[in-house]
């Protein structure tokens, strides 16, 4: 018999499942990807085929136009692979359609969790505590410093913002794919019902949401209408195009970022953030800890973030941990 | 303390300097006395609570937080005040907010001792914000892109006052600078400096660059390489007290008590400190190099064998006061004038005056200007003959004509997270040479450490690049493959004892980024020894 767990092989390029000759997450084409979720740095183009909920699918193929060999696996759904190894998709919590993936060989039991976190999301389904054996976990914000604080203090800092300056805009930088849906969708929540104008790279996202079912009320690209229209209004860009020249035709506009990142200050300075909304997709240190303690696995694995600081907190709190070396993952943007 | 930590939140966020200026003038009108003189001080000169240190902050830390988590995370944030801000456990129900009076007379009371149990306290009445701002505050400058003339002038827009008098009065003033807000803010009579030895703002130069002067306006002056000081003499008879301040206004006396009983007449003068030696300009330029200078900086009590060995002495470039008299108003030649009539009253054990560089034209001081590395001198000054003695730096007064950098291409060795601005980027470079033929098997030794020079792009890309290229991490520093050849600009090169290499330079910064270039190529120890001015 086989050594325990080692059919399930962590390499630099993602995590290789060896009977069903799969990888998740790899980070270069293969033939048989098993994607947690469409953020780019964990769903690449190129796979023969590709397995992902429908709503992870529907993002690749925007992005990629991969309708070739998308194998959809809905939420709960189990699907037997090659070699005896059982695949089943369950719910992360980080953006719409991502999911954990519990992989079940020889009575032994593996989640790989991609991104996740614990908060209260109106535009996907919470995460979800699988018991398994070992739990292969991401550390984005594996430090100590990072507590997210409730979401409606965030609001409420942006809404006030924006009342005070009637004659401005205020310009939210929010990655395109989860965070831009989730704040417009949290705004609307606080009772925000103005029009929100997009810059243009977040208007297919959105609708693909709104396909999705998630309400986002009445949305407008800026390239349709003129400064005057947006003073007193919310703008929502990709974060790359906060200090571009692109923002030269909003009125004034107030700059700030929506990101796990903001608590630092020096962070929310480097990108010349007036307004810091620490909003983040991802679990904070709470919510990692407290995910490790409840799934309670054997061992945990990390994989990409702060691994370091995650890694002594299992030391101290007497937890098996490992960290994996993947290359490719880039966590800037959250 | 509340409205304190609100300011400093909003000032770390706000780009533009008229918001700045807006928001500190706001909050000087706004809050009553003593709070807003305390805020004055933290935000311009800092105030210094001797117990409590970044030490302190970390033992404190230490004990409530596992001391590796602590570091991981210092060492991403980047600034400890801010982690420990961070991670500060807030209580239950905390206990009502001190104001910053209160803060700063509790922290004033502390000692080496009661810090660790008062410290804590203190910040059990703050949430991160008020923990973040109490810190800043205790341990002294607050660095958050705030400068000392930036807090000055936005007192004086917040009571239209003008702001070199705010300069002018501020030296002989302390905190909570209760007469300079009764005389700004209530009509006051103005506070009486002129018999106190204070220090008075320095007029500094612009680098002259592509410009090109006339000398029949401009008169040049050697640019020595030791530091500025003002040497301030005030008082009458058995209360005339002499100090000594360095280019930032910090006194320095204790370090030099040789200059302090030989100043014969009350004077406010400035000048170049030099050791006495014949690097700088030979056995005729009377001066040792800035590296013998370098071993009286910054001690708090001086032997005698460092008095005997390291003699200083003061080369006058110019005299603000003179027995009573304002002369900052009279042209440069006047002044100098003045000062060259004063000179024989003068101890020659420890004066001189900067002599005038003459030449015909402008092209006659370049050619003059490259000879200046062989006697070991810094550059050229160029001054307006007709410009009066003015705080800060104005355009069009005073340059400075440095001699062109010496270059070194060097290979990327280790990379450190910077602090501020730059936490969690590798923005601080050590670097090496090779110890010979580096074909045939010969290693790579650290010459020199450098942090800028670089824009922030090029800083993205060394920081992957050093991500990527990591092959050994010691707390916050990474090895990386040796692969990356920098190009090093740098004033001089000494030997010292510090280094593996036996070489330090001065002033070196990354020049150009050779992405180009194969590291086997870049310089040999011995080429940089080659360039060893003393």
């Amino acid at each position: 018999m086989a050594a325990p767990f080692s059919w399930i092989k962590p390499e630099p390029h993602g995590i290789y499942v060896e009977p069903a000759d799969c990888w998740i997450d790899p980070s270069r084409p293969v033939d048989k990807a098993l994607v947690t979720h469409g953020h780019a740095d964990h769903a690449r183009g190129g796979h023969g085929e590709t397995i992902a909920t429908p709503e992870t699918l529907a993002i690749m193929d925007l992005r990629y136009n991969t309708r070739e060999g998308a194998v959809p696996v809905e939420y709960g759904e189990t699907i037997r692979l090659k070699g005896g190894v059982d695949a089943t998709y369950v719910p992360a919590g980080h953006v719409l359609g991502s999911a954990q993936i519990l992989l079940e060989h020889a009575g032994e039991r593996v989640v790989v969790t991609g991104d996740y976190k614990r908060r209260e999301d109106p535009t996907c389904p919470p995460f979800e505590v699988v018991p398994c054996d070992i739990f292969i976990t991401e550390a984005t914000f594996g430090l100590p410093v990072f507590c997210h604080p409730p979401i409606e203090e965030e609001m409420a800092k942006l809404l006030d913002r924006l009342a005070a300056h009637p004659d401005r805009c205020v310009l939210v930088g929010a990655y395109a794919l989860g965070k831009a849906q989730r704040v417009i969708a949290e705004l609307r929540r606080a009772g925000h019902h103005q029009p929100i104008y997009l810059h243009g790279a977040m208007e297919k996202m959105c609708r693909l949401y709104e396909e999705h079912g998630v309400d986002l009320g009445e949305l407008r690209l800026v390239a349709d209408h003129s400064k005057d229209d947006m003073r007193g209004h919310i703008v929502v860009c990709p974060p790359s195009a906060l200090n571009d020249r692109w923002s030269r035709r909003l009125p004034d506009p107030i700059t700030a970022m929506a990101s796990g990142w903001m608590r630092i200050r020096q962070r929310a300075r480097q990108r010349n953030v007036e307004l810091p909304l620490v909003i983040s997709d991802h679990a904070d240190w709470g919510e990692l800890t407290r995910t490790i303690r409840e799934v309670d696995a054997h061992e945990n694995w990390i994989t990409h973030g702060r691994e370091d600081a995650l890694l002594r907190w299992c030391q101290l709190h007497q937890r098996r941990a490992r960290a994996l070396a993947l290359v490719g993952y880039d966590d800037e943007d959250d | 303390m509340e409205e304190f930590a609100a300011l400093i939140d909003a000032l770390v966020y706000t780009r533009s300097r008229n918001e700045k200026l807006r928001l500190i003038a706001e909050y000087l009108r706004a809050t009553p006395d003593p709070d807003r003189g305390w805020a004055l001080a933290a935000l311009s000169d800092g105030l210094d609570f001797p117990a409590v240190k970044s030490s302190t902050i970390r033992i404190l830390l230490k004990d409530r937080v596992d001391p590796v988590l602590w570091t991981l995370s210092r060492d991403f944030v980047g600034d400890t005040a801010e982690t420990a801000s961070l991670l500060w456990p807030t209580p239950d129900t905390p206990p009502a907010p001190p104001s910053v009076s209160e803060t700063v007379e509790l922290l004033s009371a502390m000692n080496r001792k009661t810090v660790l149990e008062e410290l804590p306290k203190l910040l059990d009445r703050l949430d991160s914000s008020g923990r973040y701002a109490l810190l800043k505050l205790a341990t002294g400058g607050m660095r958050i892109g705030v400068s000392s003339r930036l807090a000055k002038t936005a007192f004086a827009q917040a009571f239209d006052v003008r702001v070199d008098q705010v300069e002018e009065y501020w030296h002989g003033l302390a905190p909570p600078y209760a007469e300079l807000f009764a005389w700004a803010a209530e009509g006051a009579d103005p506070p009486d400096i002129d018999n106190l030895p204070t220090f008075r703002p320095f007029m500094l130069a612009h680098p002259l660059e592509e410009t090109v002067v006339d000398l029949k306006d401009y008169a040049a002056e050697w640019k020595w390489d030791g530091i500025r000081v003002q040497l301030v003499r005030a008082g009458q008879g058995q209360n005339a007290e002499t100090r000594l301040f360095s280019r930032s206004g910090d006194d320095i006396s204790a370090t030099f008590p040789e200059l302090l009983e030989v100043l014969p007449m009350n004077a406010v003068l400035d000048g170049e400190l030099l050791v006495r030696g014949s690097t700088q300009g030979g056995e005729a330029g009377g001066a040792a190099s800035f590296n013998a200078l370098q071993q009286r900086l910054g001690r708090k009590t001086v032997s005698k064998k460092m008095l005997a060995e390291y003699p200083a002495f003061v080369r006058l470039y110019d005299a603000l006061l003179l027995e009573g008299e304002d002369l900052r108003e009279l042209p440069w030649t006047e002044r100098r004038g003045r000062l060259e009539a004063l000179a024989p009253r003068l101890p020659a054990s420890h004066f001189d005056i900067s002599s005038i560089v003459e030449a015909a034209d402008f092209e006659h001081l370049a050619e003059i200007r490259e000879g200046s590395r062989e006697d070991a001198i810094e550059g050229l000054m160029l001054k307006r003959k007709d410009s009066p003695y003015i705080a800060g730096r104005r355009v069009g007064y005073w340059y400075k004509w440095k001699r062109d950098p010496l270059l070194v291409d060097c290979v990327l060795m280790y990379a450190q997270r910077g602090s501020g601005k730059r936490s969690s980027f590798f923005s601080d470079y050590t670097f090496g040479c090779w110890d010979g033929d580096p074909d045939k098997g010969a290693d790579l030794l650290p010459v020199g450490k450098a942090y800028s020079g670089f824009t922030d792009e090029e800083l993205k890309k060394i920081d992957r690049h050093v991500r990527q290229n990591t092959i050994n991490r010691f707390g916050p520093v990474r090895e990386t493959e040796k692969t990356l050849v920098f190009e090093v600009a740098f004033d001089s090169v000494h030997e010292s004892k510090r280094h593996k290499s036996g070489l330090a330079m001065r002033f070196p910064r990354i020049h150009r980024i050779r992405w180009d270039k194969p590291p086997h190529e870049a310089d040999r120890i011995e080429s940089l020894r080659a360039l060893i001015a003393d």
